[in-house]
């Protein structure tokens, strides 16, 4: 058995333009721009009636139906239909932890090769039956005689007809994530200001690659779509300052706007990742190595923890783990659910305060200079499908780093439930030839 | 106790509302110390002028140490400060403030070495002093000017002064101001004088400079009983202000001598019984006085006089009998300074008080006084005087300067001149004998050794003698 853990090269990834939900893509459901998604990976590594080792994947808004959503959608695609998939859901963290799963294979030598992917709708969203009607049918359903499932029968109201909808809230805590962001923007005192800088940056910098052909062997046009339908080049803080907020506005305080906030989204994403000599023997470059990666949750429930901080906390343990510092990268990629969820992230990794009490460091943890967080644009000008996100990054941040030729980058990643993924991508300095 | 009965019109419902629109003072109910309760009830929010604030660390300690719940900006030195004292102070920023509400603010201005500077005053405050609860606390902390190191440093720190007293006179419902000076080297001796210009014991003290400075000694304390083993001699301890001073530190762990003049004997037995003090029958200006105290504590020591007793025998001095002079002066100044030179001789203990009660008038002046006010602003020279005498020996001298106390002797005040004197000061309202005493249990206590020389007025910032 194989005890020595190999090294993981990302080799290639591909994504369909992300869609505002609602809008061109309303009508494709989870598996349609999965298996899309899939088919163009397949065309860029040639992989057609490839057998991998496994794929890897999921979405947040799930129908009932799609119960194993990865592999239906392997079957539709066009490799070989022996690969084997499976399903995870971590929300929002839900694409770099299936990258995380296949990197782990492939390390342990179980696996050559894997795609780690993920897709969401917020526009096929999977409405449900009224929770009351869903069990007068079951009661129906078990009834035995005609009077047992009359008297079922006359327990349906006219208000059972409003059917259950997928909530942007927080279950434990009744608040959207919006809501606990706006707190978390109160706790660290983020300005408005701040945060439209951020998310105009954020446009002007993904409007700028594209420009310069950086998504071309990233991005395949789907339904007419070639570039994120959210993306405004001409976005500036003057314009987005002219927004009104939206989450914690009911103070006449509220920061955060739709400008400065990922809209809903549909999309999805797809990496391909292998051995080195499997990609070798296939003629394929290694764009980068996945090194490291952490998760880590927070205790917004009871501890009043800020919903979106569990990165802050999954980094320094796997920086300690790896021995590295914080100002150590070339490239940061910071997931933009809101512009105040990055700001409040880079404050208590820079705060004395926050690092000793919650970190127990006695330094903080370091800050990260603008000119490399997300240097191709983020989450608020391209949206936020949200198991389509990690994907984005993976495969934007190994090609960054391909680019430069050799570097080191960081991703990290919050998610709902107060969950957070972390992960590293490395891109040695070549050393022969 | 004299009931303040204006004062409960005007919070009543309707005399709130006659008052709000006639203008009329309404005074609020002024938190007070209670036992057992924090230092400080509400957040602290603490900053610091740019550059080297050499007060941001201990003054982050002292917090720390009070249990005070915090707040900072995100900015250094305080941020880092606050890190080092393991405060876990939540995070203010003026851009995004919320709805954050703060019962204190703290404010390190010794790095302001340039009148141009003085501007961080009006950046930390502006945006900070609407945010202040009822009963608040403001502090700005400084250097003594004439240790400021530079012509221009001095003249700033000294213009601190003048906003201090200028904001406890904006600020209002019961908050007030205060100015600490810090000599260097006196950075380790804050913790007593921040903790009771931060707490309800100081409420009725505004507008005030309390000095600090270096002193070799750093006594331990038990914040809750300071005096906890001490033994403390208070004169004029039967009535008013001097019971409330015996009370006061009785409640602070002393064991009290109420001293007091034959003739209010059983007034100073029943007071002293409460407290599980000892009553002293003395008239302190027979000549045999100072010797018959000193011999009193040769054996066990002296830890705390409190000089209290006093008279008033007004009179214009064109209709001043020699005798209303001579008899006030002895009584209020002469035979302090008798007692002074007996317990000096080696009654006083280490880390030994002299606490010394003067007045408004002793500062400001008063028609009909000539006698008083020579007699307390005599105390406040010997303050002055014996400052560095007791320094030498580790031992401190303070002065209270009580402004319009609530007591028996202004009741019978004619009403006109006792609403003048209750509504005349920035809390509009009088003090009561406990904020007098609370003053003088500071002054008393032990970790208070860099307090030294002072004269604190206990007046709600009077708009007399100011």
């Amino acid at each position: 058995m194989n005890t020595t853990p190999r090294r993981v090269a990302v080799v290639a990834a591909n994504r369909i333009p992300f869609a505002r939900a609602n809008s061109t893509y309303a009508h494709a459901s989870n598996q349609d721009m999965l298996t899309v998604t899939l088919d163009g990976l397949v065309d860029r590594a040639s992989l057609h009636g490839e057998r991998l080792g496994e794929v890897v994947g999921g979405a947040v808004l799930k129908h009932p139906r799609d119960r194993d959503l990865t592999r239906e959608s392997v079957l539709g695609s066009r490799l070989a239909p022996e690969t084997p998939a499976y399903d995870v859901q971590q929300a929002c963290g839900t694409g770099l932890e299936a990258v995380v799963l296949v990197a782990n294979k492939i390390a342990l030598g179980q696996i050559d090769a894997g795609i780690a992917c993920g897709v969401d709708t917020a526009s096929d969203a999977p409405i449900s039956l009224n929770d009351d009607l869903r069990g007068i049918l079951l009661d129906l359903n078990r009834a035995r005689s005609a009077g047992a499932r009359l008297k079922a029968l006359t327990r349906i109201r006219p208000g059972q007809i409003v059917p259950e909808t997928p909530r942007n809230e927080e279950p434990r805590t009744g608040l959207s994530m919006g809501e606990h962001t706006a707190r978390m923007a109160l706790d660290w005192g983020v300005t408005r200001e701040e945060q439209d800088d951020l998310a105009a940056r954020s446009h002007r910098r993904l409007a700028a690659a594209y420009d310069r052909g950086f998504f071309d062997d990233l991005v395949s046009p789907y339904l007419g779509l070639e570039r994120d339908q959210n993306l405004r080049p001409d976005s500036s803080p003057e314009k987005l300052a002219k927004l009104k907020p939206v989450f914690g506005a009911r103070n006449g305080d509220g920061t955060m706007t739709a400008g400065n906030s990922t809209p809903l989204s549909d999309g999805a994403s797809a990496v391909l990742l292998a051995s080195e000599d499997w990609a070798r023997e296939r003629g394929l470059e290694v764009l980068a190595y996945v090194t490291q990666a952490q998760t880590a949750a927070v205790d917004h429930v009871h501890r009043g923890d800020g919903l979106l901080m569990a990165p802050v906390f999954a980094m320094p343990r796997m920086l300690d783990r790896a021995g590295i510092g914080l100002e150590d990268f070339d490239l940061y990629e910071i997931h933009e659910a809101f512009a105040a969820q990055v700001l409040c992230t880079l404050k208590a990794w820079a705060d004395p305060v926050f690092c000793r009490e919650r970190l127990d460091r006695d330094a903080p943890l370091g800050t990260i200079d603008p000119d490399r967080l997300n240097v191709n644009g983020g989450s608020l000008a391209a949206g936020h499908p949200f198991a389509a996100t990690g994907g984005r990054i993976v495969g934007g941040l190994a090609k960054a780093l391909h680019e430069r030729g050799s570097g080191r980058g960081v991703i990290s990643i919050c998610a709902a439930g107060g969950q957070g993924v972390v992960a590293v991508l490395e891109k040695p300095e070549p050393t022969d030839t | 106790m004299p009931t303040d009965t204006y004062g409960q019109i005007v919070n009543s419902s309707v005399g709130r509302f006659v008052a709000q629109r006639a203008g009329l003072p309404r005074p609020v109910e002024l938190d007070r110390h209670v036992p057992g309760d924090p230092v400080v009830r509400g957040c602290v929010l603490l900053g610091a002028a740019p550059g080297d604030a050499r007060l941001a660390a201990p003054l982050a300690r002292v917090l720390a140490s009070a249990g005070a719940q915090t707040a900072t900006s995100l900015e250094e030195p305080v941020r880092s400060a606050a890190a080092a004292a393991r405060l876990d102070a939540a995070v203010f920023n003026p851009a995004a403030p919320g709805d954050q509400r703060f019962k204190a603010l703290v404010f390190d201005a010794t790095a302001i070495a340039d009148s141009t500077a003085l501007a961080a005053l009006h950046a930390f405050f502006h945006p900070t002093i609407r945010r202040l609860q009822s009963s608040g606390r403001v502090i700005v902390l400084g250097t003594p000017p004439a240790q400021a190191g530079s012509p221009r440093a001095a003249t700033a720190q000294r213009a601190l002064e003048g906003f201090t007293r200028s904001l406890g006179k904006e600020v209002g419902r019961g908050a007030t101001v205060q100015l600490v000076e810090v000599a260097p080297g006196a950075e380790d001796q804050l913790e007593a004088t921040v903790r009771f210009l931060l707490s309800p014991r100081s409420a009725y003290v505004s507008g005030q400079v309390v000095r600090v400075t270096p002193s070799r000694l750093h006594p331990g304390s038990d914040w809750e009983r300071p005096l906890d083993g001490r033994v403390a001699l208070v004169t004029g301890a039967a009535r008013g202000i001097g019971a409330a001073i015996a009370r006061t530190l009785a409640r602070d762990g002393a064991t009290v001598v109420g001293l007091d003049v034959p003739a209010l004997a059983d007034d100073l037995r029943a007071g002293m019984e409460r407290i599980r003090g000892e009553a002293m029958e003395l008239d302190i200006t027979a000549a045999d006085a100072p010797a018959v105290i000193a011999g009193r504590f040769a054996r066990k020591g002296l830890d705390v006089l409190v000089h209290n007793a006093g008279v008033t025998r007004d009179r214009t001095i064109a209709k001043m009998p020699a005798d209303r002079w001579d008899g006030l002066v002895d009584i209020n100044l002469s035979s302090e300074e008798r007692i002074n030179d007996a317990l000096l001789d080696g009654v006083l203990a280490e880390n030994g008080r002299i606490v010394c009660v003067s007045s408004l008038s002793g500062i400001a002046g008063n028609a009909g006084q000539t006698n008083y006010a020579t007699s307390k602003a005599g105390v406040i020279g010997m303050v002055e005087a014996l400052e560095p005498v007791l320094r030498e020996r580790g031992q401190t001298i303070n002065a209270v300067a009580p402004g319009f106390i609530e007591t028996t002797m202004t009741a019978q005040m004619p009403l006109a001149l006792r609403e003048a004197g209750r509504r005349m000061n920035s809390l509009r309202q009088g003090g009561l004998p406990v904020d007098v005493a609370e003053t003088v249990a500071f002054f008393a206590s032990p970790a208070a050794a860099g307090v030294n020389g002072n004269v604190v007025r206990v007046c709600g910032q009077s708009l007399l003698g100011a």
